[in-house]
């Protein structure tokens, strides 16, 4: 088994497949992307994280060929790509709308992009029959496209835009379409397939869990500016701002003025009346600056009892319960009215919940728990 | 109750207007012409009760479809029809395709506009719009003035009253019918699928060949047998912009009615007419059935 972590954007040797180099496309007076450099390795899963609207689109049109920027360039493999028209770019696109082929079978939609290279007949019947084994759609072959299901649908436009062996392929919400259910299956069997095909992916989504679990990479927009590019791991447990802390999962945001205590390690005060809190943070705060603290729920301790050892412990009250089966949130409602939500697993019966609604807890969490953010 | 007065209602509607009228006809192409009003013979005579009836039977035949076997000027007419229908249908398609594909690929708000454009010539009257053709094509018309003061030509072109201006009159006239199945269909196909195609190796035109031409088959069958059918029994426009060498069942029949006064013939004509007629008309609801089953 290879042990090496797959990290090549922490590899200054590395080659980058794709390179954004200072690109904007304007639509008219609209700046869809602005101002935008990105690098994107061989072989990654990278996912174009992002609210409608924020861009994350056009960045896949420019890439596949059908937009090209107003300013900048798009490097594919070292090679300005923007005069390459689609049709003859290395590049394919699944669709959202899977943009099947309605008056073609499955087979013939699989082969549709083969045939434009006039790839010998043998081949061809060869690289189909392996798209669909791959795809497990052997027995839908000579269906029409309205005559299988959605999820089955979604495989064919999948088998169509490998078929061809792209270096790099584009993913437009791929299971935007699915049901809940079938999205996860489908989310595992996409990265088996990325997996074995070595192909670069690059997908667009607005769903943050999906980008989580597929993606060796995240990049998380707004307004066509990139707000954060990390593993999916570190832009949920070190967001670099408070838009990314907000966007990805649930976050409890606090705003106080942090001032130095010792290395690394900021007071924070925050609410007339409260003690203030403590956290360290690698990044250089001065005296007074305004900040936020970003504490996810599930850090959060909650217990009847003031904890004699927590560094941050403030009181509330049980203002309500989400239960979500495995987990239960407590909104709980501080003296000043703010919210503080903190998130426990079910491990007891629900009948043994030790809490219940307008009961008094405390809540607490370490130091390092919550993410100190610049304002 | 109420739905068989529902499904009655459609089935009362063709029995009236189409399967009498056409029972009316069927036999008085069986009868004998006479100078009486009505000029044909035998008369259903229910006075007589059931003698005058069987009379009337045994005075039917078919002296006049073997009538139309032996006198050349039919089927000529009838072929003739069917050739003209052929090749306007095909220049309908050929000026249709391109205005119903610019109409569907315009911007969305202005389809609506593009769409009452196509209609708007239907608000006047369809003998006025083949009038004003012949004010255009005749040789002091507007069309040779037009040719003359520029210059392209300098003795005016003979186009009224050939074969050429009855071309013009019928794709003038039978455009909205191509125009607008295709326009339906190209407007419904997907534009990513165009994208899919071109990102899969297709050029441009690649593309138009492969995927839009096939999606929008059934609006171009539609479109051909709604001119067509209409077509092989016109009569107005050839008889006002044709001249005397164009042969046309419509006009065949109607000469046979007016000019000869001989409605056994005539009736004889239109039945044949109606059974050239039924393959097209069969063909044509076999293609919009597959049409209904592929969109389920």
């Amino acid at each position: 088994m290879n042990t090496e972590v797959f990290a090549p954007w922490d590899d200054p040797q590395a080659k980058p497949l794709i390179q954004f180099q200072n690109v904007t496309k304007r639509f008219g007076a609209f700046t869809a992307i602005d101002n935008l450099s990105l690098d994107i390795y061989e072989r990654e899963f990278f996912a174009l994280l992002g609210p409608s609207g924020c861009g994350k689109t056009t960045m896949m049109r420019m890439l596949a060929g059908f937009e090209t920027p107003t300013d900048g360039h798009i490097l594919l493999g070292g090679q300005d790509i923007d005069p390459i028209p689609p049709n003859k770019r290395a590049v394919n696109m699944m669709f959202q709308s899977y943009a099947l082929f309605p008056h073609l079978s499955i087979w013939d939609n699989i082969a549709f992009g083969l045939r434009r290279d006039n790839m010998p007949k043998r081949d061809l019947e060869e690289r189909v029959e392996e798209m669909l084994r791959l795809t497990r759609l052997e027995q839908f072959a000579r269906r029409k496209p309205h005559q299988i299901s959605g999820g089955q649908r979604q495989r064919v436009a999948l088998a169509r835009s490998l078929a061809k062996a792209p270096k790099l392929l584009l993913l437009d919400e791929p299971l935007g379409a699915l049901d809940k259910k079938l999205r996860q299956d489908t989310q595992f069997e996409l990265m088996d397939i990325q997996e074995k095909t070595g192909t670069t992916f690059v997908i667009v989504t607005h769903d943050q869990e999906e980008a989580m679990t597929v993606a060796s990479r995240v990049a998380v927009m707004d307004q066509g500016k990139l707000m954060q590019v990390a593993t999916p791991d570190r832009i949920y447990e070190t967001p670099n701002s408070v838009y990314v802390a907000d966007f990805i999962g649930d976050v409890n945001i606090i705003e106080g003025r942090a001032t130095a205590q010792g290395d690394e390690n900021y007071r924070i005060d925050w609410a007339e009346g409260q003690p203030p809190l403590t956290a360290s943070t690698a990044t250089q705060l001065s005296d007074g600056q305004g900040c936020h603290l970003a504490i996810r729920p599930e850090k959060v301790a909650i217990s009847a009892e003031r904890p004699t050892d927590a560094i941050n412990a403030i009181q509330g009250k049980v203002h309500d319960i989400a239960y979500l089966g495995n987990l239960s949130t407590y909104h709980v409602e501080l003296p000043d009215g703010t919210i503080i939500k903190a998130q426990t697993a079910n491990t007891r019966r629900i009948s043994r919940r030790s809490f219940t609604w307008e009961d008094p807890v405390w809540l607490s969490w370490t130091a390092t728990a919550a993410v100190l953010l610049e304002n | 109750m109420r739905r068989a007065v529902l499904i009655a209602i459609p089935y009362v509607w063709l029995l009236a207007l189409f399967l009498v009228p056409f029972f009316i006809v069927l036999k008085i192409s069986l009868s004998d012409t006479a100078l009486a009003i009505p000029p044909y013979t035998p008369t259903l005579d229910f006075s007589e009760g059931w003698t005058g009836i069987k009379n009337f039977f045994s005075q039917l035949d078919l002296e006049n479809f073997v009538w139309l076997t032996e006198d050349d000027l039919y089927w000529k007419a009838y072929l003739s029809s069917v050739k003209i229908a052929l090749i306007s249908t095909i220049l309908t398609l050929i000026v249709g395709y391109p205005i119903a594909y610019a109409m569907a690929r315009a911007p969305e708000e202005w389809r609506p506009t593009f769409m009452m454009l196509v209609i708007l010539p239907f608000w006047t009257s369809f003998l006025i719009r083949v009038y004003a053709w012949m004010g255009i094509l005749s040789n002091e018309g507007y069309l040779n003035q037009l040719l003359l003061w520029t210059g392209i030509i300098s003795t005016p072109l003979t186009i009224l009253n050939t074969n050429t201006a009855v071309y013009i009159g019928i794709v003038y006239t039978y455009l909205p019918f191509m125009i607008l199945p295709i326009y339906s269909s190209l407007e419904r196909m997907d534009g990513s699928l165009i994208e899919a195609a071109e990102d899969l190796g297709c050029s441009r035109m690649q593309a138009f060949w492969l995927i839009t031409i096939p999606l929008s088959r059934p609006g171009i069958i539609a479109g051909c047998f709604l001119v067509m059918i209409p077509v092989i029994g016109e009569f107005v426009i050839p008889s006002l912009l044709g001249g005397s060498g164009t042969l046309m069942i419509g006009k065949v029949l109607w000469e046979e009615f007016f000019s000869n006064r001989d409605w056994p013939v005539a009736s004889a004509v239109a039945v044949v007419l109606l059974l050239i007629l039924v393959i097209p008309i069969v063909l044509f609801q076999r293609n919009q059935q597959k049409q209904t089953e592929a969109e389920q």
